[in-house]
């Protein structure tokens, strides 16, 4: 399969792409309800523990999750440039903003493994070593899957990345940039519903 | 589809912007609107990113039938669980 010519199973390129666009959101789709199922089990407990859940909320900095909350969107904006530079061909400046979007990622991995510290010296982590109100538990319980299972979806989006940029030098695939694109920036819908729902509950008491 | 460049920008500017604000209004005492504010904005955060970024906005009918689709289930699995916990 060629970048100008069509596979023998479409009409055309429009068809191809548009095949190339459905299959990323039918994958996407799961993706929903994977994390869909995560945050109902977020707001059946938050509604029965609503004291607890403000409570514990305090105990997480607002500067770095918002600070990680910019820099996630920063790398979506890269990662839109990127997908321009795929469509016109720019492959010089695919190569730069794929690489922005990877190191914007990963300096959003690095501050989360400083709140994971963080919270680990803090006695927050659920466990034999809680050393908070046991009722938070459920709090962190939830903290640490959502966000940990968010960030193991950042890790392998920047797995994707080091694998786009290598097919950068060579050509601008733009199939695989835009939806590659697709992913990265329904992580970041992820984290838009993550950080107030982890950040900030309860901040006005 | 090729989105302007200027486009982009634009988005990204009210993605910080919004971001701002959401932080900034969990300070306000609101009552139970603080929730509701703060998935409001998140909701519409959501939307630019899945409009522009993911242009959602410029694509066929049948991807908005999928994209569509997957908020359907979700509203399945959130409506009829919460159906039997907002009522006991």
């Amino acid at each position: 399969m060629t970048e100008r010519g069509h596979a023998p199973q479409f009409d055309d390129l429009e068809q191809q792409h548009e095949a190339a666009t459905l299959g990323m959101w039918v994958f996407l789709m799961t993706e929903v309800l994977f994390f869909g199922g995560l945050f109902l089990g977020y707001i059946v407990y938050r509604l029965a523990h609503e004291r607890a859940f403000a409570q514990a909320s305090s105990h997480l900095d607002v500067a770095l999750g918002g600070i990680n909350t910019a820099v996630l969107i920063t790398s979506s904006f890269t990662m839109a440039l990127a997908v321009h530079a795929a469509q016109t061909e720019r492959r010089r400046r695919l190569f730069v903003f794929l690489l922005a979007t990877m190191a914007l990622g990963c300096v959003f991995l690095a501050v989360k493994g400083l709140e994971y510290a963080h919270k680990f010296r803090e006695g927050l982590v659920p466990g034999p070593r809680f050393t908070h109100e046991p009722e938070q538990q459920i709090f962190f319980s939830l903290y640490f899957v959502m966000t940990g299972t968010h960030a193991v979806h950042m890790i392998i989006g920047v797995g994707v990345m080091i694998g786009l940029m290598a097919l950068a030098l060579r050509r601008s695939h733009a199939a695989a940039v835009e939806n590659a694109g697709l992913y990265w920036h329904f992580v970041d819908i992820v984290w838009i519903f993550l950080f107030p729902l982890f950040y900030l509950v309860g901040r006005h008491r | 589809m090729i989105v302007p460049r200027k486009l982009t920008a634009a988005v990204f500017v009210a993605l910080l912007a919004l971001t701002g604000s959401s932080v900034g209004a969990a300070y306000l005492d609101l009552g139970v609107f603080n929730t509701i504010l703060a998935l409001a904005i998140a909701g519409v955060k959501a939307s630019l990113v899945a409009l522009y970024f993911m242009h959602l906005r410029y694509s066929s009918k049948l991807v908005w039938l999928f994209a569509g689709g997957s908020f359907f289930w979700l509203g399945i699995l959130l409506a009829l669980t919460l159906n039997d916990y907002l009522t006991r």
